[in-house]
Order: C-alpha cells, then sequence, then structure tokens
C-alpha cells in the first residue's frame, strides 16, 4: 500500500476523525488541563510528539511483530516516548512538569495513540504514519487550546497569562472547576457536529442535483 | 504535608476528589459503556477491584524495587506493565473458576487496562507520597466513587433516551453536559474533607 497524501491525512485528523469531537477519545486529559492555554499547549506538544513517534516506531516494525503480543509492545513504545516527555518537561520546565501533574504519565493510557497506532500504523508505510500521529495530535492540540481559551479568558481574563480583561471584569470561578470543562467540552462538540451535519445535507443535496 | 488519616482520604476520594467529576480519568469507558445499570455496576466492581489490588502491588514495587535502585523515571512503564500483567492474572483466573462471571463481564477485563482511572490512582499515589495505609483508602475510595459516579449517569442517561435534544448535541453532547451537571452537585460536597 502506498499510503494517503499528506493533505489528506491532515484533513482527516484535523476535522473529519478529529480525535476530540468526532471520536469521543482522549478526552480526560482534554478536560484536566484546559485550565491554562499554556498547560494545553505544552500537553498537545508533548502528545504530538509521542503519537507521531509511536506511529513511526509502531509502523517500521510493524511487519516482524507478532500478532497476539502486538498491544503489548504498542504500550512498551508509547511507554517510552512518554518517559522522554517526561524527563524533558522535568529537566527544562519543572515548573510545568509540576502543574501537569500525573497527567504526562497518563499520555500513556491517552485512548488516541492507542487507537491510531492500532488503526493506522499497524496497516500504513512509516512516513505516512508518522504524518497521522502529528495530523491527530494538532487535531486534539487545537480543541484542547479552544477549550482553554474560553475557559481561561472567562475564568482569570486572560490568555497566555497576559491581562486582557480590564478591572471590570468578574472572573467565572465556575470556568476554572471541573464542571466549566464539561459545559465548554460539550458546546464545542454540539458546534462541531451542527457544521459537520449541515455538510453532509449539502453533500447530500449535491449528490442529487 | 499533614498527615491524613486514610479514612479520611477514602472519603475524600469518593466525594469531593472523585476521580471522573474533580480528576477527568477513566472518561472513555465513563462515557461508552454507561448504558445500562446493571453493566455500569459490574464495570464499577472490577474497576475497583483492580484498582485496589495494583495500587498495592504498584506501592511495594515502587518503594521496594524502583526507589533503591534509582529507576523512579521508569515507573509510567512499570505501572503499566504490572496493571496489564495483573488484569491478564484476573482474567485467567476468572475464566477458570467463575466462568458466569467472566462471560458477564465479556470485554470489560482487557479494557480496564487502558482505563486511565487505574494508573492515575498509582500516580497520585506516588507525587502525593502516600503511606501505604493511605494508598489503600485512596484506591479503595477512587474506586468506589467511580462506580458510584458511572452507576448514576447510567440511571440518568436511561431517562435520557426519551428527552428531544437538539441534533447536534444527541449521544456524547448531552452526555457530557449531564456530567458537568453531576460535577456541578459533587461541587457541594467540598469543604466536608480536602486532599491535595
Amino acid at each position: 500500500m502506498a499510503g494517503d497524501s499528506p493533505k489528506k491525512i491532515f484533513i482527516l485528523g484535523l476535522w473529519k476523525d478529529n480525535p476530540v469531537f468526532r471520536q469521543i477519545i482522549g478526552i480526560c486529559s482534554a478536560l484536566a488541563v484546559t485550565n491554562l492555554m499554556l498547560n494545553s499547549l505544552i500537553m498537545g506538544l508533548g502528545l504530538i510528539f509521542v503519537t507521531a513517534f509511536s506511529e513511526l516506531t509502531i509502523s517500521i516494525i510493524r511487519t516482524i511483530t507478532p500478532k497476539h503480543i502486538r498491544m503489548m509492545v504498542q504500550v512498551l513504545i508509547i511507554s517510552v516516548f512518554v518517559i522522554i516527555v517526561d524527563i524533558f518537561l522535568k529537566a527544562y520546565y519543572p515548573e510545568m512538569s509540576k502543574a501537569l501533574g500525573p497527567y504526562v504519565g497518563l499520555i500513556i493510557t491517552n485512548c488516541i495513540i492507542m487507537g491510531r497506532c492500532e488503526a493506522y500504523a499497524q496497516k500504513n508505510p512509516p512516513l505516512s504514519s508518522f504524518l497521522d500521529g502529528i495530523a491527530s495530535g494538532a487535531g486534539y492540540t487545537l480543541v484542547l487550546l479552544t477549550i482553554a481559551f474560553v475557559r481561561e479568558l472567562l475564568g482569570f481574563g486572560t490568555i497566555f497569562g497576559v491581562k486582557v480583561l480590564g478591572d471590570w471584569w468578574t472572573n467565572w470561578t465556575i470556568m476554572i472547576m471541573p464542571p466549566g470543562a464539561f459545559f465548554v467540552l460539550a458546546v464545542v462538540i454540539w458546534i462541531a457536529r451542527s457544521i459537520s451535519s449541515e455538510d453532509k445535507e449539502k453533500e447530500k443535496e449535491a449528490v442529487k442535483a | 504535608m499533614i498527615e491524613l488519616n486514610p479514612f479520611v482520604i477514602f472519603i475524600a476520594s469518593i466525594f469531593t476528589n472523585n476521580m471522573i467529576l474533580s480528576n477527568f480519568l477513566g472518561m472513555c469507558s465513563f462515557i461508552a459503556v454507561s448504558s445500562d445499570i446493571k453493566t455500569s455496576l459490574g464495570l464499577g466492581e472490577a474497576v475497583t477491584f483492580v484498582l485496589t489490588f495494583t495500587t498495592i502491588l504498584n506501592y511495594f514495587i515502587y518503594y521496594n524495587v524502583l526507589v533503591p535502585l534509582n529507576l523512579e523515571y521508569l515507573r509510567f512503564i512499570v505501572f503499566i506493565i504490572t496493571i496489564a500483567a495483573f488484569v491478564q492474572l484476573v482474567e485467567m483466573i476468572v475464566e477458570r473458576y467463575l466462568p458466569n462471571l467472566y462471560y458477564a463481564l465479556g470485554i470489560f477485563l482487557p479494557l480496564i487496562t487502558v482505563n486511565c482511572a487505574i494508573l492515575g490512582v498509582s500516580l497520585f499515589m506516588v507525587i502525593r507520597e502516600y503511606t501505604l495505609l493511605q494508598s489503600i483508602g485512596f484506591s479503595l475510595g477512587s474506586g468506589m466513587g467511580w462506580t458510584i459516579a458511572i452507576v448514576a449517569l447510567a440511571g440518568i442517561k436511561q431517562r435520557l433516551k426519551r428527552a428531544s435534544v437538539p441534533k447536534g448535541l444527541e449521544g456524547p453532547g448531552i452526555t457530557i453536559i449531564v456530567i458537568g451537571l453531576m460535577a456541578l452537585a459533587f461541587v457541594g460536597f467540598s469543604g466536608i474533607v480536602q486532599i491535595q
């Protein structure tokens, strides 16, 4: 199999198959780290790194991995890359590492990575798999940043820690508490799904015409 | 750090620090499997069981093997292997001795391996530097809190089937809003006990 064109991979990862609002996977961390945009960005970059390189590695060894232990192999490969991210954060951004707490380690159990490795990297050549990892990771990061934008703006009146709303602004504390995360995510899913159902109707009409 | 009574941690991890509603862990299976009260309860029990035992196992492995050898950074890989191996073992034992339970649980047992709540509890235990007794209270409470939340959600979802929901919000959208409302209700518990 030749693999898909990079453009198609990115459209799928960012919109059509977006892991968060299309497939509703990997949302644990999507909710936990989105009270600040900086946290979300770091988390997103970590996930892109881990997904891309795990998919690359798994794709390279896909022909020599015995079928019945492939899950175990996948988990081990993913853990190795997560450990790299964790050590890197501890060494260069110790405060960020503390703020993210256990959620960096929980990248291992983020279903997006497992899902993409199983669904894509197992069947496709290394380069497409690598791109697919970047694309799904980017789709995830984009949603994370959207949620974080709303939560940080309404909850603290800041964007990336910079005050944008003046003194007249009263912080919505609920936005930085857990319920706020659920509500914002639900609204994001609602908007995205409404747009996509309109897309589908247009496609149907186009076929009819 | 203030020494906390294991029982306080137990209560707190059920109500004020609920795994799902305040730490967002174990969401995937929480949303996917919560359509029926009975299966939710089965999954909740399985999660509580695996959670408690893997946390205890990981406690001993971390403090008796990894810390003396200065290999703390390997904890992610070691914890996930412990969890996977334990789930595999339980699966084999249940299949051999309790076949009825085995078929009732079906796909849930292997799914538990990738339930982030389980790895999450082990990681929290290390970060918060709990003692053995505190860890037991914490893991038992977290499992029970998770079970209460999933059973409650399953109950609400059965009623939701009859409601008319805007089109884009159907399915996961409305479920997440309901979880948000549940989280809001659980915020009411905060102030009873607090752990960090």
